[in-house]
């Protein structure tokens, strides 16, 4: 197959992407739209406390337990299953698409902005789902998870889009492996912290109305779409606890992709540090995540600011990788934008 | 350690208020420096410190831009100049911030050194009372003794690389892992404190400097070689590396099709070298991405461009000028301007305006003047156009090398010249021969000494804060103790410094373990 009919692939896959992950946005919603109405986290808290009561209570209070679990049983997870299939299938389809886009090029597949999207939606599908494999609650990430990958899918197709080409001479070298990889994957992870963080944000703001009794929770509970959606989300704990190990494993990856940035215009640039755009932002998305860290073993800062800065964090990262490019010129303008 | 962070595993007693008075104050003053709150001010002042920098022009980038920056905004640009705008990362204030981030790093760090080198020798502490408080814990009833249990437990916690303390006074151990969190975590922040020693050393001892050279010159390290060059406070020209070198040839490759046509393919410069005067030379190849390194000295490809070769007869017919000029390239496909000076010509001085174009077009535009069609050098040409009069070379005013002062010079015509051929000029003032096009590498050549060690500190951050994120401080204290049945209850519990996410499954496997086939009934919570 030549390189252009390969190219011609890849572009053809992209395309199923969007489709599939499409549906498996809708699945998501309407998986978040069907549950019976309460958060299955703690319904799994709930059990294992009936459970202990059970044998605390003897056989007395059996009936009763037994009921309640079966309701909790009942919680309908086939559209989260589908979502989950479609997000699968859309995550082959795409890594596919990255490697026939490589092989057509005969280099790394993120030799420019459309393609740098391309494999940093794999590497943020990819996280999320190895992620669903190691704790079942990240499923409830699916919806927001999808959306941003779409999104990103989207901006690539239509506002980035470069057809496959040969080099600049400046990014002719292994250090396109090693650094860009190491950011793309960082990119991935970043992302599915970030989905974390914003949806810790909506069970914490639930968790505290709770609290407060402004809202009593359950089917009947009164509050708005948000309370609605956290009693469907997995705890806030959880959800924090999401973002920090996400985040804990990007941001050495992080600081690695900078450094050996920093190796690699030693070479082409003649000088490892230049205060660059790209750099200058890079520098600042890490030192927004230095302070995440920081904030989450302080005392006041725990929670809700913390989440907040590693929103604040992301916020950075998506500047420094396409408003960069965007609104500077600088030595990492290539690729068509 | 900083008074407000959260560590579950301290055991120390919080820190009193300080003392009134002076020294009281000073201490007072130390303590909100070092405090993680300050850190985290700092961090978050240094992140939005760092942002001027990427909106405006850096003179340390790119002072040409500056001072365009200067010409569109004559207001403002004074101003922002005042806050150092244009040199933010060398400014006082970004030196200021990224100062007392060291300082309250470092206040951060060296009691925790202290306190890291006492929890190395220090024993885990003793076993709670009430296990089932910690956030980890699971138990089983086992028919071994409660002795026989804890032999198990101490030697399964040891066999899975925790530091175990047998209690004395009761049926439990203390054990305690992941001391490498720490280590990792101070690594880190030295490491920080490496890479800003290494910068700093950099800038104070390096230098940087741009020299063009065409094909069949040559350079030698000295500084009036160089035609742009900056240094550190503490450089001396004494330190340069006295190696030269002679540009053989230059050879650029463009693609020649598809999308990005005209688009550099890529480029190397062929060089002989003389380390050092009297050495043996070297043939060496310099190119994007593969500088030439003398002894730390680097030298960089940075670009190339075109240097027209011309041979000058004055009036009298002697040769006034020989040599090749580099040419500013204007467009990526190289059309390129230059100009050519020839004070010894006589009767008249002579100058020329040069545009260069490597693939002249068929049809030249009156619009646009002369522009190349492709950056390699397929159909040559040279445009010019010829004056005499007075360079005004001995006005004493610093002139560009590129361009022409027709002040007081007459136009005396134009001519589109091919490879070999000449131009007679008019009113027998002499001619012109278009003896070919050279190619010019633009190098950079810097010399970095803190490098090195930037680079140590980077690694070391970078190991250093994975093995603070990754690997987990955690205590796990076992209880054996006899339950109605004659048996032996036994419990596992553990508590770690950050999260306990893994913490559970881990007390879950160690329980496991040590229950063994004496097992009867593990259960969880």
């Amino acid at each position: 197959m030549g390189s252009t009919s390969l190219a011609e692939l890849s572009n053809l896959m992209v395309y199923a992407t969007l489709i599939v992950l499409s549906m498996a946005v809708l699945c998501f919603a309407l998986d978040l739209g069907v549950g019976t109405g309460r958060r299955r986290a703690v319904q799994a808290q709930e059990r294992r406390a009936l459970v202990q009561a059970e044998a605390r209570a003897g056989s007395g209070g059996g009936v009763e337990v037994r009921q309640r679990i079966e309701t909790a049983d009942v919680v309908d997870e086939r559209w989260a299953r589908i979502g989950l299939s479609l997000s699968t299938l859309a995550f082959l389809l795409l890594a596919a698409a990255v490697v026939a886009r490589g092989i057509s090029a005969g280099r790394p597949p993120w030799g420019n902005m459309y393609e740098f999207s391309l494999a940093g939606a794999t590497a943020a599908m990819g996280v999320w789902l190895l992620l669903v494999r190691r704790r079942k609650e990240a499923r409830e990430l699916g919806l927001l998870v999808t959306l941003a990958v779409l999104l990103i899918l989207g901006v690539a197709v239509i506002v980035l889009y470069t057809e496959s080409a040969q080099l600049v001479p400046a990014l002719k070298s292994y250090w396109l492996w090693i650094h860009v990889s190491a950011a793309i994957i960082a990119s991935g992870i970043f992302t599915v912290a970030s989905v974390a963080s914003a949806l810790f944000l909506i069970t914490d703001r639930h968790d505290r109305r709770l609290a407060s009794g402004a809202v009593t929770g359950g089917v009947t509970g009164a509050g708005g779409i948000l309370d609605r959606l956290a009693e469907r989300l997995p705890s806030s704990q959880s959800l924090d606890r999401v973002a920090y190990q996400m985040i804990a494993v990007a941001f050495p990856l992080w600081f690695f992709a900078i450094v050996a940035g920093a190796i690699w215009a030693e070479g082409a640039w003649g000088r490892y540090w230049g205060w660059d755009p790209k750099e200058t932002w890079a520098f600042i998305t890490l030192v927004i995540y230095a302070a995440y860290l920081h904030a989450r073993s302080t005392a006041g800062w725990r929670g809700r600011p913390a989440a907040v800065i590693a929103l604040v964090g992301f916020a950075a990262f998506l500047f420094s990788y396409i408003g960069v490019n965007i609104f500077f010129f600088g030595l990492h303008s290539y690729g068509g934008v | 350690m900083p008074t407000d962070v959260i560590d579950p595993l301290q055991t120390e007693e919080p820190a009193r208020p300080p003392a009134i008075g002076f020294f009281g104050g000073l201490r007072w003053i130390w303590r909100q420096l070092t405090s993680m709150r300050t850190a985290l001010f700092l961090l978050f002042l240094l992140a939005v410190a760092a942002i001027p920098g990427s909106v405006f022009p850096q003179r340390g980038v790119s002072p040409l831009k500056v001072g365009e920056y200067f010409q569109d905004h004559p207001t403002l640009a004074p101003i922002l100049d005042n806050f150092s705008m244009f040199d933010v990362y060398a400014a006082p204030w970004f030196a200021a911030i990224y100062l007392l981030l060291m300082i309250s790093l470092a206040g951060c760090i060296i009691p925790r050194c202290v306190h890291y080198a006492r929890a190395m020798t220090a024993k885990p502490p003793p076993t709670p009372r009430n296990l089932s408080r910690l956030p980890a814990h699971t138990s089983f009833t086992s028919t071994s003794t409660s002795d026989a249990s804890i032999e198990k437990a101490a030697a399964t916690l040891r066999a899975n690389g925790f530091r175990v303390r047998r209690m004395r006074d009761e049926a439990s151990v203390a054990a305690e892992k992941g001391y490498l969190h720490e280590f990792g975590n101070l690594v880190f922040h030295v490491a920080l404190l490496v890479i800003l020693v290494g910068v700093a050393w950099g800038s104070l001892f390096g230098f940087r400097g741009t020299v063009v050279v065409i094909e069949e010159e040559g350079f030698a390290n000295i500084l009036t070689q160089y035609d742009d060059f900056t240094a550190g406070r503490r450089f001396d020209p004494s330190m340069f590396a006295r190696f030269s070198f002679e540009l053989d040839q230059f050879d650029a490759e463009f693609i020649a099709s598809g999308p990005r046509l005209g688009q550099p393919a890529d480029y190397r410069a062929d060089v002989s070298l003389t380390p050092h005067p009297g050495a043996e030379t070297t043939q060496e190849v310099i190119s994007v991405n593969h500088p030439l390194n003398i002894d730390g000295t680097k030298v960089f490809l940075l670009g190339h461009g075109y240097a027209p070769r011309f041979t000058v007869r004055d009036g009298e017919g002697n040769v006034a000028y020989q040599g090749a000029i580099a040419a500013l390239p204007q467009d990526p496909a190289f059309t390129s301007t230059t100009a050519v000076k020839v004070p010894d010509a006589q009767p008249q001085q002579l100058g020329f305006n040069v545009t260069v174009t490597p693939t002249a077009p068929f049809e030249v535009s009156e619009e646009t003047g002369p522009k190349s069609m492709f950056p390699e050098q397929d159909r040559p040409r040279v445009y010019l156009g010829a004056w005499a009069g007075d360079l005004g070379l001995d006005s004493g005013v610093p002139q560009n090398i590129y361009q022409l002062d027709t002040t007081s010079m007459e136009q005396i015509g134009r001519k589109e010249l091919a490879p070999g051929e000449t131009w007679e000029l008019p009113d027998g003032l002499g001619s012109i021969t278009f003896d070919g096009l050279a190619e010019f590498g633009n190098f950079q050549i810097a010399r970095d000494p803190g490098r090195l060690v930037a680079l140590v500190g980077a690694v070391a951050a970078i190991l250093g804060v994975m093995g603070s994120l990754l690997i987990q401080r955690r205590r796990v204290w076992v209880r054996a103790s006899p339950d109605e049945q004659g048996r032996t209850l036994v419990t596992v519990a553990g508590l770690a410094r950050t999260d306990a996410a893994g913490l559970s499954a881990e007390v879950d496997r160690l329980a496991d373990e040590i229950s063994g086939n004496g097992q009867s009934a593990v259960s969880k919570e």
